[in-house]
Order: structure tokens, then C-alpha cells, then sequence
């Protein structure tokens, strides 16, 4: 029988829930404080997921990074694989906020997308481009 | 020396500052942001990590993302940016000096709102032992290396501190291919949230040693190891407890701590928490002059900033526009005080007998505050004298977490002058919880 210890973190009471699977699949839980954490649980136990949120490098901006993010959460233990080919992706500036860097990465049905505008100077510019 | 007249100066254009100079220019004023950095965003630009504005926008956006909507919007309006320009000094009479690379700039205004945000704590190094190698960073400083300048201070880390900042860069740096040994806290509980501990440090196997401290920074040049022990409840070393971690890099996230030199040249008085003491139209003593953000009080979230510095804004405008806000020096003010298990309570003071129409214009009083260490199943109470002013029950409290609620006019006309008003914790009677078990 496979058994998880998963914090909610759903709300401030971060309530312990401990998860049990049962031999017919379904889950046994203990600890939650209400039905959110009870989905959250459920969730970390089959199929968690997170955000990830990192940098990929650009060339022609002030800075030699842009700051990415997935547009939704993607599973945890694809995150490594996302890195890793986020780790030899570069941008040309100029580059705008919300829009894609890698559509559909790896097939999991999320894109990554620029989380901050870098024009191809200062981002003083930038400030005034937008204006 | 150029010479610039504004209605509201905002210094600082962090996410306080944008939210102020938005609503402060709704208010009908010509406003002007005087930013050192060249852009505008703030500390958010390095926080890539999502989580911001899932109030405000409800989505979880990233840093950079967030500052981003508000750039846009302050591009909507006639606010006037001046980048690269610190403000070095401040007088009560409003004229601020600054310097750019054009040389001197003074700027008269009408209003002022304090929103230059805070700095890191660094003095939790000062005390520990051993040689001052290469490889000690604050958080933060090291978020901007890797976040923005794109270079990793080390391979190997440990971090003294359990803040917020302190557990992002744990992932951070784990995501970047370093190895994260530790993250060692002093208290016997994590100092950031627990959702940060869970994601930063539980998903990669990163140990979290509570009570525990750096004793010693080994290496000449360049760190070679940390040795941590455990601490009883006075802090001290329990000997025999030594544990060593050899890595390159100490990080330390030992809290922030609000930015406030040019405050004090203008000759605003600052609380024990080193922000502005203010009333609840977040004035300061000197009038006309009103703070907001983490130069006010450290924040945990982003949403509150912005609700506080649109407040800050408006205040502004109307001060600006002429109105006059109840000051904190009259004697109307009565003090604010954190009593039992309070850590610091805002406003420092609470006018009272406000005139009704103003008091209606600008709505409730916001009151903020936070526990000294955890607690389960208590009341948050304020009470002046004998009267009850607000009362209401929390399963959990945590330091990190800031407890923010209203005061209504017609609990504020009721108050008694001659008492001061106290924020305190009272313990659930063990009986009315049982009973609430039951039921
Ligand atoms: C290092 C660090 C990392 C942080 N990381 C996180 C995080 O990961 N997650 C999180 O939720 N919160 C984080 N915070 C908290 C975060 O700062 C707040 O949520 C929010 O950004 C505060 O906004 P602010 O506008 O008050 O301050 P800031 O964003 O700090 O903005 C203040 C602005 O004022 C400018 N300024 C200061 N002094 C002057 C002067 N004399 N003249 C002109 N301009 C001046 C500064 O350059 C800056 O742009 C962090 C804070 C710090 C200090
Ligand atoms: S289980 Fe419910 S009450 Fe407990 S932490 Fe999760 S959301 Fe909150």
C-alpha cells in the first residue's frame, strides 16, 4: 500500500494530510481540514505539479536574461527535462511580456512565456516605448 | 541645477510607488515618481518566481510580470518618471534633492509619499566567527546575480535564515544545478511561509535545521565550510552539537529591515520597526508627507502593498488638493499599542472625532499587525479601556503571516481619549474549543 505525507498548502492552516492508496485504487485520507485540501491532496499524491519559473538568455537587451514561467502548472518530475531545454534556448530582444518563448513544451501542454517586457536598450526606453 | 514643482513627489517606483502615483493622479494632481534605478518595478524584477497578485489579478503572476501591469497603467496616465535620480535629501517644508546624471535636481511639492521600500538585514553576520572570506552574499543580492545579471555566486551553499527570500533562491539555486546543504534557522520554527518550505525546500530534500545557528565560517580567501550547532531557548550553543557542511557560499536571509535615512533628514519619526510612525490616513508627524510599502512595514504580499499605497495616493491628492488630515501630533490621536503576543501593530495612532464627511470619504481604518511566534486557537482582540473595538477567532497565527482587518467609523467615534487603544492575544478557553469539536 503506498502512503504520502502531503502539507496543504492551500490556506494558512496547513493542515498534514496523510494519504493512503487502497489496493482498489481509491485513497484514504486523514488530517484534512476541508475539501480543498482533500482535492490538493489528491492531486500531490497521483500527479503533482508545479509552476516553473526561471531564465532563459537573451541577446540585445540590458540585461542578459529574460525571466519565463510555464503558463500552467506542469508535472514535477518533467520540471528537470523543461530546464534542461530551457538551458540552451536565446532570445533576440526585443522581447514582450506574455508572449511565448517555447509553445506545447515537450508535448505537456503548456507554453513558456516572457514574464517581463526587454526592449533592445535600456528598459528606461522601454518604460517610455509603452507609453 | 534643474527645478521641477509637482503636486505629490512619490520616491520610489516599486509597486508602492506605482499604486501611489496611479491614485494619487485619479485624485486630479500632477504627481512625479523619482526612481534611482533605471526602471521601474522595484525589488520585483529579480522576484521571477510566481505568486504575486493572486488577490488583485487572480492569477499567480510572476515579479516582473506584476510590475508589468502596473507600468502599463501608469502609461495610461500623465505621470511624470524621472529614472536614475536619487533622492538625497527632504525637507519638512516638501522640497526634495536629488541627483541624476544631469547633476542637482530639486523638486517642490505639495505632497509627499514615502515609498523607497526596504533593504536586507546583514548584522545577523556581524557576530559570526571566523575570517571574512569571498562567498558571503545576502539573499537578495544573490537573487539579483542569478535572476538578473545571469552568474551564480558558488556551487555549494548553505543559508542562515528560513525568510521567504532565503527558501526561494534554495530552489532557485537547486533548479541552476547547485547544491543547496542546508537551510539552518535560529528559531524553532521556519520564519517564511510555510508554503515556501513546502515548494523550496521539502520538494528537493533540502534539511531545515530549527534552532540552529552558524557558528563558524571556515576558510582564508574563499569559504570553505560551515560548521552549525544548536541553540537553547536563550539562543545560546549547546556544545556537542557541531555539524559541518563544507560548501562555498553562505547565504543569509535574516530578514529586511525598512529604508528610511532620507526620512529622518526631513525629521519624520520612526517606529521600534524603523518604519514611519503614522495614523490611519498614513500620515507621518510631518504633514503632508505619507509612507507605504515595505518602507512602512515589511510586506509578505505584494496585494497588500497595493491596497496600502493606493490609500497612501489618494491621501496625498487630497492633502495636495488642500483638504487637511487630522495630524498625528493632535492630541485626537490616541496611541495604538501592541499588547500580549503582539509583535507591532499600524497605525502607531488612531485619530478620533474625524469630521463625518471626511470620514466617510476615506472609508474604514485599516489596521495591521503581527504575532510575536506562532500560536493556535486564539482571539485577536483591541479593546480601549473597558471596550471591546474589534474581536475575532484564528485557528493558526504565524509571524510571517500579517493579520490585516478594518475598524469601522462608528467603532472609532466611541472611543475613549483619555485610554489607549490595545491590540492583544487571548487564548481560546480550552472549554468553548471542545465544544466546538462536538459540534
Ligand atoms: C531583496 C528582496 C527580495 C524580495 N523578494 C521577495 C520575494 O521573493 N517574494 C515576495 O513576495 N516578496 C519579496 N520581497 C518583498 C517585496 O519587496 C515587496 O512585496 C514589494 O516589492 C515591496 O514594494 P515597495 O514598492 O514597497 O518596495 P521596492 O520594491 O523595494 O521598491 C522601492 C523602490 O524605491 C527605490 N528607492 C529607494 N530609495 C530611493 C531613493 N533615495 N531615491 C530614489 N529611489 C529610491 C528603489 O530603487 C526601489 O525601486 C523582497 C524584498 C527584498 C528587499
Ligand atoms: S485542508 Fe483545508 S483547512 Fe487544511 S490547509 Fe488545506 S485548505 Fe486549509
Amino acid at each position: 500500500m503506498k502512503q504520502k505525507d502531503v502539507i496543504c498548502v492551500v490556506c494558512p492552516n496547513s493542515c498534514a494530510i496523510t494519504v493512503k492508496q487502497m489496493p482498489d485504487g481509491k485513497l484514504l485520507m486523514e488530517g484534512q481540514g476541508c475539501k480543498r485540501g482533500e482535492q490538493y491532496a489528491s492531486d500531490e499524491f497521483l500527479a503533482p505539479k508545479r509552476t516553473l519559473a526561471t531564465t532563459v538568455r537573451i541577446k540585445g537587451a540590458f540585461i542578459p536574461l529574460l525571466p519565463v514561467r510555464s503558463s500552467v502548472p506542469v508535472p514535477k518530475e518533467r520540471l528537470n527535462d523543461i530546464l534542461d531545454l530551457l538551458a540552451r534556448i536565446e532570445v533576440q530582444a526585443p522581447f514582450k511580456c506574455g508572449s511565448v518563448v517555447v509553445q506545447n513544451v515537450l508535448g505537456l501542454g503548456a507554453d513558456i512565456i516572457a514574464t517581463r517586457t526587454l526592449g533592445v536598450d535600456t528598459c528606461a526606453k522601454v518604460a517610455c516605448e509603452l507609453r | 541645477m534643474m527645478q521641477k514643482e509637482t503636486d505629490v513627489a512619490v520616491i520610489g517606483g516599486g509597486p508602492a510607488g506605482l499604486a501611489a502615483a496611479i491614485e494619487a493622479n485619479k485624485g486630479g494632481c500632477s504627481v512625479t515618481i523619482i526612481e534611482r534605478d533605471d526602471g521601474l518595478g522595484g525589488i520585483l524584477q529579480q522576484c521571477i518566481h510566481p505568486g504575486f497578485g493572486l488577490h488583485e489579478f487572480k492569477e499567480e503572476l510572476a515579479g516582473p510580470e506584476y510590475a508589468q501591469r502596473y507600468i502599463d497603467m501608469l502609461g495610461e496616465t500623465k505621470v511624470d518618471v524621472m529614472l536614475g535620480t536619487m533622492v538625497l535629501d527632504m525637507t519638512p517644508k516638501k522640497e526634495i534633492l536629488a541627483i541624476n546624471e544631469q547633476g542637482v535636481v530639486k523638486v517642490q511639492a505639495k505632497a509627499i509619499v514615502l515609498a523607497m521600500g526596504c533593504r536586507e538585514r546583514t548584522r545577523g553576520a556581524i557576530k559570526i566567527p571566523g575570517y571574512r572570506p569571498t562567498g558571503v552574499y545576502t539573499a537578495g543580492t544573490a537573487q539579483r546575480f542569478v535572476n538578473i545579471e545571469g552568474f551564480m555566486p558558488g556551487t555549494r551553499y548553505v543559508i542562515l535564515g528560513s525568510g521567504d527570500i532565503g527558501m526561494i533562491m534554495a530552489r532557485r539555486l537547486t533548479w541552476e544545478g547547485a547544491k543547496v546543504e542546508a537551510v539552518v534557522e535560529i528559531m524553532s520554527y521556519p520564519s517564511g511561509l510555510i508554503r515556501n518550505k513546502v515548494q523550496c525546500l521539502d520538494d528537493f530534500g533540502i534539511p531545515l535545521y530549527l534552532s540552529h545557528t552558524v557558528v563558524r565560517v571556515h576558510g582564508k580567501d574563499r569559504v570553505t565550510g560551515i560548521t552549525i550547532a544548536r541553540v537553547d531557548e536563550n539562543w545560546k550553543m549547546v556544545p556537542g552539537t557541531e555539524i559541518f557542511f563544507s560548501c562555498d557560499t553562505l547565504l543569509l536571509s535574516v530578514g529586511l529591515i525598512p529604508e528610511n535615512e532620507v526620512s529622518r533628514k526631513a525629521g519624520i519619526r520612526l517606529a521600534r520597526t524603523n518604519g514611519p510612525e503614522v495614523n490611519q490616513f498614513l500620515q507621518t508627524n510631518v504633514e503632508g508627507v505619507f509612507a507605504c510599502g515595505n518602507v512602512l512595514q515589511v510586506h509578505d504580499l505584494v496585494d497588500n502593498v497595493a491596497i496600502e499605497a493606493k490609500r497612501a495616493g489618494a491621501m496625498a491628492a487630497m492633502y495636495a488638493t488642500g483638504i487637511r488630515l487630522p495630524s498625528i501630533n493632535s492630541p485626537d490621536a490616541v496611541p495604538l499599542v501592541a499588547g500580549r503576543g503582539i509583535g507591532y501593530v499600524l497605525p502607531i495612532k488612531v485619530n478620533t472625532g474625524v469630521d463625518l464627511a471626511l470620514a466617510s470619504r476615506i472609508g474604514p481604518v485599516n489596521v495591521s499587525l503581527r504575532v510575536k511566534r506562532p500560536v493556535d486557537d486564539v482571539y485577536v482582540r483591541v479593546k480601549n479601556g473597558a471596550k471591546e473595538v474589534y474581536k475575532k477567532f484564528f485557528k493558526h497565527l504565524r509571524p510571517s503571516e500579517m493579520v490585516i482587518f478594518e475598524l469601522s467609523a462608528a467603532a472609532l467615534n466611541a472611543i475613549d481619549k483619555a485610554q489607549p487603544i490595545e491590540a492583544y492575544l487571548e487564548p481560546k478557553p480550552a472549554k468553548e474549543l471542545s465544544e466546538a469539536k462536538v459540534a
